[in-house]
């Protein structure tokens, strides 16, 4: 039966397909076959979705290796959600790509470009799928490495330097994360997560143990962006291939963020890490940092994709913040913000790409009175920044709903007010881009600018779509999380 | 101190770990900061290896007379991670190239400084 | 067809409207005779809901739920009733005078003018038919974005930065303030929907109720209770259509509906009247009155001098609300529709001036009057129902505000009320008898009346503004069917 063998397949095949396309030698070859790969992923991915809400947890037992001696891929609610969201924002953007690289770089570097991305395909599914602790750091680099080449492929010399100081931190993140798993690994003797999850109670107090989480924690920040270890961010998204920034935002810190969740709650157990009152206050103030100053940040910026990688920034704080709250509301906001973030995100990396396939560079001058020439990008880069703000109908409503939500139970006040009052911010950064683009004067040096091509428009246009759909209709999005989060938390 | 002898291993890896990152943080030469970052790469193999080694245990093979074994799973998860490394390195060394045929200098500060100009 | 489907068709309507507008992009004849054409089934729509609510109906839908316990919800009670009644039927008139105006000015992008005025009714019936605090936020930010592109129409520095402050003051306010008491309320309460009587009552205390209604009135930004008001005056670059209907009828009178519809049906005027955490709101609103007053007898432009008054209506509105008797809610419902009709006038007024005289000071009007009798004659008329004189609508709403006050032994209110109107005498009547009797300078332009659309328009609201002093039945039963009185 081909559907026990998904969460295998899911790996695999892009595993497979990247030293396949690599052989190919015409860029647009690649492309096919690296769209027809990707598109499957997100079916993959789906189906192992229903699987996991109809029968519970999938563990996959590679090679048929008993656990915990074998790898084990175990899927439950959170990281199935996780695997739906990478695969589809990874199938949403391949259409976009075929034009969008044509542009922005030669022929012969394509081809590399479209192995390097399934690679990353094959990390990022991996980091997610995974049931071992190691085999987390496999993926982690394999993902890793390609993300670096796919950032060094960006069209100017900036993306060398962007990459190269990618590749110091993120090399270091993945180095304390492979620490800590040590420290685990020597106090318990195994690596398999849920194993880990067993045996760590009976070791819980020693201090291997907090040390392992320590380096755990700093490296899996490193990785998911968390202020003040976000330096590497803005660079990186800013220099990249349109279309990778766009992948990667979606999707890398992403699965970083589910891999903090799955450890400060499967592996230590709801309480632990969060249980010293310290942490957790520690934990919210660096979310708020991050919120408010990278806000601020982005509101200064005057290059759009540094301004959005900024947002970035302030937008995991709030991923993060729901954490720190440790409560089912604000894991729930978590969740749900971890996926709506990815669409948004995406969606506007994806509208600027296209700003930048007529323009090149995209800063709050060059886009003055565009709207009037590239309508619809403008409308899509309207309605993805009211998802940032959290205008109701958007998805950016339904996760500050739960944060506020968590942050009132609680019964801070202070930090449901400052949560809603950060909206304010974005409202100014993002109000910056759309008053320049629809009320100011055009300059006659772009009279040549135009839509881009409709291949470019519709995948945009579909992330777009999706902010509002599943604004509107959170059934899916809000009970699967808040399914994801009673798991990570052991509630029923 | 003979706390320190039986914990030399751990005492290399420590030091060897913050060799390591100290060179990547200090050093503004890419191919320096990246000999820091394979250093401090190294440096967790000894964490891996070390404990693996069991005192009068041999390696891991079934046969008369042998009882204690060293735990082989490390040895296997550093070849990986060894791998790991090498790729890495191999990718920073070309990034570096590639930087040094776009600004003319291997020099973090030159490199930023000429950014401006770009 | 029933009331749940008509209002839904209602809202319907203008946002179909709007893409025909766009549409028919270039052909301005087909492009207005829509907008009318809209306004009109809009407004037959609407007034065919008033028999149900008369007679004590209460049509309610909930077309769709968002999140669990986050519902988009409508629900018709008389206080919107009055309310989209007075909108729908001002946008006829408002469409009729903009024709005029926006022809004659010779405006730019006249199609996203009107696109973007179709999608703001909309957005007002939305907060008019809202059934829950979440359905009221919704249409009400809705209500602030489509208007946006309309204070920002001249696309000027000065446009641009009244654009920013309406943007900043009006979402900032709502989201730093409005949404955490909504938060709050559902949190509290379990719901957030729209009961008689309130639905906090006896959840918070009367410390928590007074911080509730603060959140509530400052983050309804859009009721401009100082210091929340100061994008109200900037707002005025906008075209002067645009400062009549939305900046004198649809957006602030959202808002202290808004105001008055919580006061009402979420902290409860009972509730309100027995902990007493709400007193407070009639000195905050006492002072916008005053100070508002006497800002706008400082202003030369006469556009900012009628925003100011506009500040100062509002805060009776809300004024009349916290004195929180009966009586005195429906004095607050009853000032929304007088002040609208008076209001639109005075702006309809000020733009025909500007249009056919090109003048915008007050200093400017002297002998104007003779010139253009019809347009003096119902600013005068719109200033008595300011200042609340017999025959204009005005009068009865303060009849029933001072009444109230009276009767509660509002002292303060009531000094407030005499005050004001001595205030608003002085900056009016000295516009009117200036243009009546002062002689005109010389050398001036020779001006007529402004074009015929906009004539017709403002003698229509004047005419309103005195039919709703010599026949209140409606708006008033509408009004006493909100308070609960017979």
């Amino acid at each position: 039966m081909i559907a026990t063998h998904l969460p295998a397949l899911q790996v695999v095949i892009p595993l497979l397909a990247a030293p396949i396309c690599a052989m190919l030698r015409r860029g647009s070859h690649a492309w096919a076959w690296a769209t027809v790969v990707s598109w499957t992923m997100p079916v993959i991915a789906v189906a192992i979705l229903l699987q996991v809400l109809e029968g519970g947890t999938i563990s996959y037992w590679i090679g048929s290796w008993e656990p915990p001696w074998g790898i084990e891929y175990r899927i439950d609610t959170a990281n199935a959600f996780v695997l739906v969201l990478v695969s589809a924002i990874g199938a949403v953007v391949m259409p976009y790509a075929r034009a969008s690289l044509e542009r922005e770089m030669p022929a012969d570097r394509q081809v590399w470009y479209y192995t390097m991305y399934l690679l990353c395909l094959t990390g990022l599914l991996g980091m997610a799928a995974t049931g071992d602790a190691f085999n987390v750091f496999v993926f982690m680099e394999i993902a890793s490495l390609s993300s670096y080449v796919l950032i060094a492929l960006g069209r100017d010399r900036r993306a060398l330097v962007a990459a190269y100081q990618y590749l110091i931190v993120g090399t270091i993140g993945a180095t304390f994360y492979v620490i800590g798993v040590g420290f685990l690994y020597v106090m318990t003797g195994t690596l398999n997560i849920a194993d880990l999850a067993e045996r760590l109670p009976l070791v819980e107090n020693q201090r291997p143990v907090f040390v392992g989480l320590a380096f755990l924690t700093v490296g899996l920040s490193l990785k998911l962006a968390l202020f003040p270890l976000h330096f590497w961010l803005p660079g990186a998204y800013a220099h990249a291939p349109s279309v990778a920034t766009a992948f990667l935002a979606a999707s890398a810190t992403k699965v970083a963020i589910y891999l903090m969740l799955r450890f400060f709650f499967t592996v230590f157990g709801a309480s632990y890490p969060l249980a010293d009152l310290a942490i957790p206050a520690l934990w919210i103030a660096l979310s708020l940092a991050a919120i408010v100053l990278a806000s601020i940040t982005a509101i200064y910026e005057n290059d759009v994709k540094r301004m959005l990688a900024f947002s970035s920034v302030a937008q995991i704080g709030y991923i993060t913040l729901g954490i720190g709250l440790n409560s089912e509301a604000g894991l729930t906001g978590s969740i749900v913000h971890l996926f709506n973030h990815g669409l948004m995100k995406g969606a506007l990396f994806l509208l600027v790409g296209g700003i930048a396939y007529s323009t090149g560079a995209v800063t709050v001058d060059r886009i003055a009175g565009l709207a009037r020439r590239m309508p619809l990008t403008f409308a899509g880069l309207v309605i993805g920044g009211m998802s940032m703000v959290g205008v109701p109908g958007t998805v950016g409503f339904v996760s500050k709903w739960y944060l506020v939500l968590a942050a009132v139970e609680r019964g801070w006040w202070w930090l449901a007010v400052l949560i809603v009052a950060s909206s304010v911010l974005a409202l100014v950064y993002m109000g910056r881009l759309v008053e320049a683009a629809y009320f100011r004067p055009a300059p006659a040096s772009s009279a040549g600018d135009q839509e881009m091509p409709l291949s470019m428009l519709v995948p945009a246009w579909v992330l777009v779509g999706a902010c509002v759909y599943f604004g509107l209709d959170t059934g899916l999005t809000a009970e699967v999380a808040a399914q994801a989060a009673r798991g990570l938390l052991g509630t029923p | 101190m003979a706390g320190a002898v039986a914990h030399f291993g751990n005492w290399v890896t420590v030091i060897l770990m913050v060799i390591g990152l100290y060179v990547v943080l200090a050093r503004g030469n890419l191919i320096k900061k990246l000999i820091g970052l394979s250093i401090f790469q190294t440096s967790v193999y000894l964490l891996y290896v070390g404990p693996g080694k069991i005192l009068g245990g041999t390696p891991p093979i079934i046969a008369e007379g042998f009882t204690v074994y060293a735990n082989p799973l490390p040895h296997v998860l550093i070849l990986t991670a060894i791998v790991v490394g090498v790729a890495t390195l191999a990718l920073g060394l070309a990034l570096v190239v590639r930087i040094h045929e776009a600004y003319g200098t291997i020099e973090e500060d030159e490199v930023l400084g000429r950014e401006g100009d770009s | 067809m029933s009331g749940a489907a008509t209002m839904l068709l209602a809202m319907a309507v203008p946002l179909a409207g709007a893409l025909l507008i766009a549409l028919s992009h270039g052909r301005p004849n087909q492009r207005e005779a829509v907008t009318l054409v809209t306004a009109a089934v809009m407004f037959g729509l609407v007034a065919s809901l008033v028999p149900e609510v008369m007679a004590g109906g209460r049509p309610a839908t909930q077309p769709w739920t968002v999140l669990p316990g986050l519902d988009l919800q409508f629900v018709l009670e008389p206080l919107g009733m009055l309310f989209a009644l007075v909108a729908s039927f001002l946008w006829i008139v408002n469409s009729i005078y903009s024709i005029g105006y926006m022809r004659a000015n010779q405006e730019p992008r006249q199609t996203s003018f009107y696109v973007f005025f179709a999608l703001a009714l909309s957005a007002t019936l939305g907060i008019a038919f809202a059934g829950n605090l979440f359905t009221l936020f919704l249409f009400y930010e809705m209500l602030t974005l489509s208007t946006y592109p309309l204070v920002t129409h001249k696309r000027t520095d000065e446009a641009l930065r009244a654009g920013r402050m309406y943007l900043l003051l009006l979402i900032g306010s709502s989201i730093v303030l409005f949404l955490p008491a909504i938060v709050w309320v559902s949190w509290a309460a379990g719901t957030t929907t729209f009961a008689p009587g309130g639905i906090v009552a006896g959840v918070l205390t009367p410390g928590e109720t007074g911080w509730l209604l603060a959140l509530f009135a400052f983050g309804i930004g859009k009721a401009a209770i100082m210091p929340m008001h100061r994008w109200l005056p900037a707002a005025m670059v906008a075209p002067t259509p645009v400062s009549a209907l939305l900046h004198a009828v649809a957006v602030v009178k959202a808002g202290v509906f808004s105001i008055v519809k919580i006061t009402v049906y979420v902290v409860g005027v009972d509730n309100l009247a027995r902990v007493g955490a709400g007193d407070w709101l009639v000195y905050a609103a006492g002072t916008t009155v005053i100070v508002a007053s006497l800002i706008a007898l400082a202003q030369d432009n006469l556009k900012r001098r009628l925003a100011y008054s506009t500040v100062s209506q509002l805060s009776y509105v809300v004024l009349a609300a916290a004195i929180f008797t009966p009586v005195s809610i429906v004095a607050a419902a009853l000032h929304i529709a007088a002040h609208a009709f008076g209001k639109i006038t005075l702006f309809f007024a000020a733009g025909s001036i500007y249009t056919a005289a090109h003048k915008t000071e007050v200093s400017e009007l002297d002998g104007i009057g003779r010139r253009m009798p019809w347009t003096m004659g119902a600013f005068a008329i719109g200033a008595l129902s300011m200042i609340g004189v017999p025959p204009a609508a005005g009068f009865i709403s303060k009849w029933y505000m001072a009444g109230a006050a009276l009767a509660a032994g509002e002292n303060f209110a009531l000094a407030v009320i005499v005050l004001s109107t001595l205030l608003n005498a002085a900056y009016f009547v000295p516009i009117v008898y200036a243009a009546f009797l002062k002689p005109e300078p010389a050398g001036g332009p020779d001006h007529g009346e402004a074009p015929w659309p906009m004539v017709v328009a403002l003698v229509a609201t004047a005419a309103g503004t005195v039919l709703l002093f010599l026949l209140p039945n409606l708006p008033l039963s509408l009004a006493r069917q909100l308070a609960g009185l017979p």
